[in-house]
Formats: C-alpha cells, structure tokens, sequence
C-alpha cells in the first residue's frame, strides 16, 4: 500500500493481458477506419465548395487578355479537367489521390505534393517549436495559478491568460516584428535562414534537425534564430489556453479526499502536487494539448504571412486568394488528416498515462 | 444567501435558477465589472461615433504617416487619413458583427443539436457527421477556403465564421438534450400529450438556456478574432472600410509607422479581453465542474 503512494503505480510497463492488447488493437483499427471516412468526407467538402463557388479559377489564373479568348480558356480547362461533369471531376480526384497524386497547382506550375512536401516540413517545425514552448510555459503557470488559489499569482495569471487568448495573433506578430526586428534588432524578421547560408542537405525538411544531423552548427545557429519570433508569437495563443485549462483541471483534483488522504499522510506538498494531483490532471491537458496544435495550424496562415515563413499557412492563403483548387484542396486534406491523425495519438495517450481508460 | 444558492443551482443541473443566478453573482467578480465597462465604453464609442470622431473616417485630408500628434491623436494613415476616426468608426462594424456571428452561430447550432438529440436516429448521426466534418478543419483554413471561394467581402467572411462557428454550439446543445430527455419533467409532458417540438421548445429550452449563454459569451472572443484575421487577410471588409483587421493589415505594409497597426490592433484586444472576462466568469458561475473546485 505505502509503497504504491510513494511511487503512483506506472501503467507503461505493465504487462498487459492478451485480451487488452486485442481490444487496444480493435479500437485502433475502428479509430483509423473512422479517420479515413472523415478525410474522404473533408476531400467532398472541399470539392463542393471550390466547384459551387461563383470564382471562375481560368479567370483568376490566366491574365485578362488570355480571358478574352475562348481558345485559351478552353485549353487552360481542359488541361486542368475543369471541362468534364462535376462527379467525373471528383471521382478522377479521388483516385488520383489514393495514389497519392493531388494534382498541379495552377499557380506553381508544380505538382501540389512537391509544393506540399516542401512546405510541411517549415510549418511542422514551427508549430513543434511552439506547441512545445506553450506546453512548458502553459502548464507551469498553470500549476503555480493553481496552487496559490485565490492569492495574488493566481489572479495575476488569470489575467495573462485570458490576454493570452484574446490577443489577435496577427497584430502581436506586426508587435514583435517592429520591436524586435526593426527597432531593437535582437532577432531576424523573416524567413528561415540568414541570407547568406544555405540550406543544409535535406532529410527531415526541418532546418534545425538536419543542420543539427550534418554537423553545420552555424546554420542550426541561424535556423533557431529565426524559429523564435514566430514560434514566440504562435504560442501566445496557447500558452493562455493551456494555463487556464491546467489550472481547472488541476483544481477540480485538489477537491479529492486522496489528495486530503496523502496530505493528512505528511508526503510534502511538492510530492501532492506532482504525482497525485499534475498526474491525473495530465490527461485532460493532453486532450488540449491536441486541440491547441490544431490552433496553431490555424495561427500558422496569419503568423507566416508575416514572418514570410514559407510554409502551408502561407501557401494555403495564396492558394485560397488565388482560387488555385488542386492547391487548396491538397492543403485541407493534408491539414485535416494530420488533425486527425494528432486526435488519434491523443487517444492513445490517455492510455498510456490512465490505464482505466484503455479502450473506448 | 447568495453566495450559496448559486452555487448550489450550479452544482445541480443547470435550471432556471442557474439563469438568475447568472445575472447576480458577475457582479461580485472584479474581471466581470471591468469587461461589462469596456464592452458598455465601446458601445457608447460606437453609437456616437460621427459626433466624437474627429473627421471623416474616409477622407484623405492630411498629411500621410504623420505620427501621433496633437492634430491626429493616432497618426494618419498611408492615404492620409485619421487613424483615431477610423478606429472609433470601426466599432460601428466590427461589435455588431460580433453579436450577429454569435446569434447566427448559436441559432443554428441549437436547432441542428435539438432536432439531432431530442429525435436522435438518422437525423442525429447526419447532424453529428457534418460536425465532426467541419471539426476536422483547423477554423481559419476552413473559413479561408469558404470566404476565398464565396469572394472576397465582409459579407461572406461573416458567413464563413458562422459556418465555422455552429457545430460547437451544436454538440453541446445535443449533449444537453440528450440528458434531458430521459429526465422526469420531460417524460411527464410527454406523457400530457405534448408534442415532441412543444416539449423540446417549452420544458428542455430554459432548462438548456444557462450553458448555452455561456458558451456564446466565451465564443464572441473567438468570433471577433476570427473575422478581424480573414479581414487582416483581405478576405473581408474590403478598403476602404475602417474595419480594425484590415486596419492593421495596413499598418503592416508600413510597419515602421507603429501607429498605423497598433491602435486598431489594441481595439480588437480590448473588446476580445473584455468578452473573455464576462464569458469567463459566467462560466465559473455555471460550470458545475469549476464551481465544485471552488467551493472546496
């Protein structure tokens, strides 16, 4: 019994039974089917709402003088197939994608999974950098907001984090910008990597891990230097978010008579507040966790538009201004599978750190 | 007595003393009196705005990019106009737009949640699949893609936070119904011979109302920032409407010029803070999980 309270029993080891990895199995495999239902829903969503739309992509793609002629509209719709019936434009896009083939980008002139695979990398990166600074940040302050209820910290970070989440991203970016960049000149303003480095040979896509992997430290250098005013900026958000989540959370388990129970045991508050109570609270964290990635995807298309950070926000905002339909579609299925795939992972860790909620 | 029956109207299941109890108890939380200011200020702001503003939103009249000064509290902008003028006139759109985003938002989605929960069956799984449809979008990429293929226009920027906005109210609402529906009071007025609509309208609507407020309170936040973002991206309020996100769009064409972009940029955080402070306390007020933690 003492010992299972010293030490909360770790659920990650334990063996489990046959019968549990088979259930684990069937709920995987039921999340994973439901997941590709939805994407195959997102890719009719996003079908339908380029094709109903009054934009004509000929006009916004070709320039006015090719617009006055019918010979290049029609040729610019019958390279793209926007002249076969609107079923048939849908069932040749699905099939292709299966393949994994999600058409030309009318405004690249490339295929929209090479635009793709060189975007993703850049907004991952970010978003990484800054889901993991809110993380630390947002539930540090979160267990401090807790643990001193009611009392000056508390009413103080209640405060921070609700600027935290009522600040428009993109004006706090404008902010940072002027001052950092322009006025005090402590970090760079743009881009990813200073303007006379190149770079470093790719295999991840992200510039900090494979300048990192091939020994370029200068570049890994300038690649984290440019990572810190975006990925500052993008975390605002969600740092305010997860402060004020981990704080309910933690509070409503504060209430417990276990946590009275190992209290009234003498273990010192340090020990309550990290292993029995941070603990059980990490769970509905990570549900936010995974709903704040989400808003950082979102962040991402206000953020790189102006850090000129080129990765999908910024290439989903051209593509949409642009009416390029391959483009747009191409990012909200990537976009949304990735959500999916992250509601997924989320699921699996409950399991990981609650074992009572191992299957659905 | 207060202080205790709110709490307790809180802890039990939202009824419509948990409403009034909504209308008591903000006034005793500092966060809430000050949101409720800056909200009525800006109003104020908003409703008198041709008389106070100093000139004409649109005219070109100065100097361009002059800073902050006497003459122009706020600077001019890059076509010479009054920054200050533009932002007071920017209340006249952007906090009507709020309320708008939010009614529309919680009207359909209560409507979709209701029918879903209360007649369940096909309905319910077509409702809750377009849900987890539109879920599965982070917000401003889905809104993107609609605003940018309606058109850019304020018009369709509001129509695509709207459709972006519904099923949010539409799982909670459902949620809610379905635990009503097996509850005493609606099985008795069924059992009266009331219809499904009179008893889903009439008994379960006021017993649903309290969570639902809240929700849009915390929402009208969500809902400023996100217009005012396709705004900043030139996907809503088109020039030269003085709206606050296509402002600091403005201002970040000339972002050496500070004043362009910051003043209507602190607009959208002062009225953002301020519906976040309101939302957040009726929250602790109604939230029964939150209200627990409290009173321990």
């Amino acid at each position: 019994m003492s010992s299972a309270d010293s030490a909360l029993p770790v659920p990650v080891g334990r063996p489990r039974t046959r019968a549990s990895r088979r259930d684990l199995w069937r709920f995987l495999a039921k999340r994973l089917a439901a997941g590709v239902v939805l994407c195959i829903g997102i890719t009719l969503v996003s079908f339908v709402l380029t094709q109903l739309v009054p934009g004509d992509p000929a006009a916004a793609n070709l320039g006015n003088r090719a617009v006055e002629d019918p010979a290049a509209v029609a040729a610019f719709r019958a390279q793209y197939g926007l002249d076969k019936p609107l079923p048939v434009q849908y069932g040749v896009y699905l099939g292709k994608l299966v393949r994994g083939d999600l058409g030309e980008s009318q405004q690249s002139h490339r295929t929209v999974k090479a635009d793709l695979a060189e975007y993703i990398p850049a907004t991952f990166e970010l978003a990484l950098f800054a889901i993991v600074l809110s993380l630390v940040v947002g539930v540090t302050l979160g267990v401090v907001a807790a643990v001193f209820r009611d009392r000056w910290p508390d009413q103080v970070l209640r405060v921070v984090s609700l600027a935290g989440v009522s600040m428009p991203t993109f004006w706090i970016a404008l902010l940072a910008f002027f001052v950092f960049f322009y006025k005090l000149g402590w970090l760079p303003g743009g881009g990813r990597l200073g303007p006379a480095l190149t770079p470093p040979p790719r295999t991840t896509g992200m510039f900090t891990v494979d300048a990192a992997l091939a020994g370029q430290w200068s570049v890994l250098g300038s690649a984290l230097e440019h990572l810190v005013l975006p990925g500052l900026v993008l975390a605002t958000y969600t740092v305010g978010m997860l402060l004020r989540f981990t704080r309910a959370s933690m509070l409503e388990i504060l209430g417990n008579d276990y946590v009275r129970a190992a209290r009234a045991k003498g273990l010192p508050e340090r020990v309550v507040v990290v292993r029995h109570v941070l603990r059980p609270a990490l769970i509905s964290i990570i549900t936010v966790a995974g709903l704040a990635f989400g808003s950082l995807l979102s962040g991402t298309v206000l953020v790189e538009t102006i850090y000129s950070w080129p990765g999908l926000g910024q290439y989903a905002y051209t593509s949409a201004k642009n009416l390029d339909l391959p483009a747009i579609m191409g990012v909200s299925v990537v976009v949304a599978a990735v959500y999916i795939a992250i509601n997924l992972l989320v699921d699996l860790l409950y399991g990981v750190i609650d074992p009572r909620i191992r299957l659905s | 007595m207060s202080a205790g029956s709110v709490q307790a109207a809180a802890g039990t299941t939202p009824d419509v003393t948990g409403v009034t109890g909504v209308a008591r108890a903000p006034w005793r939380s500092p966060l809430a009196v000050v949101g409720v200011t800056i909200i009525a200020g800006w109003l104020v702001l908003a409703a008198v705005a041709p008389w106070v503003a100093p000139s004409d939103p649109l005219a070109q009249d100065a100097a361009i990019l002059q800073a902050p000064s006497g003459a122009h509290w706020f600077g001019t902008d890059e076509l010479g106009r009054d920054v200050l003028s533009r932002v007071l006139h920017g209340a006249r759109i952007s906090l009507p737009l709020a309320f708008v985003l939010v009614a529309a938002s919680t009207l359909i989605g209560s409507v979709v949640g209701a029918v879903a929960g209360f007649f369940g069956r096909w309905v319910d799984s077509v409702a809750m699949r377009l849900a987890d449809l539109v879920f599965a979008f982070p917000g401003i990429i889905l809104a993107l893609a609609i605003a940018a293929a309606l058109g850019p226009q304020l018009r369709n920027a509001v129509i695509a936070v709207v459709i972006v906005s519904w099923p949010g109210y539409a799982r909670l609402v459902r949620s809610l119904v379905l635990a009503a529906r097996t509850s005493q009071y609606v099985v008795s007025s069924r059992l009266l011979g009331a219809s499904g609509l009179r008893t889903l309208f009439v008994d379960v609507r006021p017993n649903i109302a309290g969570p639902v407020l809240v929700m849009s309170a915390l929402d009208i936040g969500n809902a400023v920032l996100l217009l005012s973002g396709l705004s900043f991206l030139g996907l809503g309020a088109q020039p030269p409407t003085p709206e606050w996100g296509a402002m600091v769009a403005a201002g970040s064409q000339n972002f050496d010029r500070w004043w362009v972009g910051l003043f209507p940029g602190l607009a959208i955080l002062t009225v953002v803070l301020a519906f976040n402070f309101v939302g957040d306390t009726l929250r602790d007020v109604l939230d029964p999980r939150t209200a627990r933690a409290l009173r321990e």
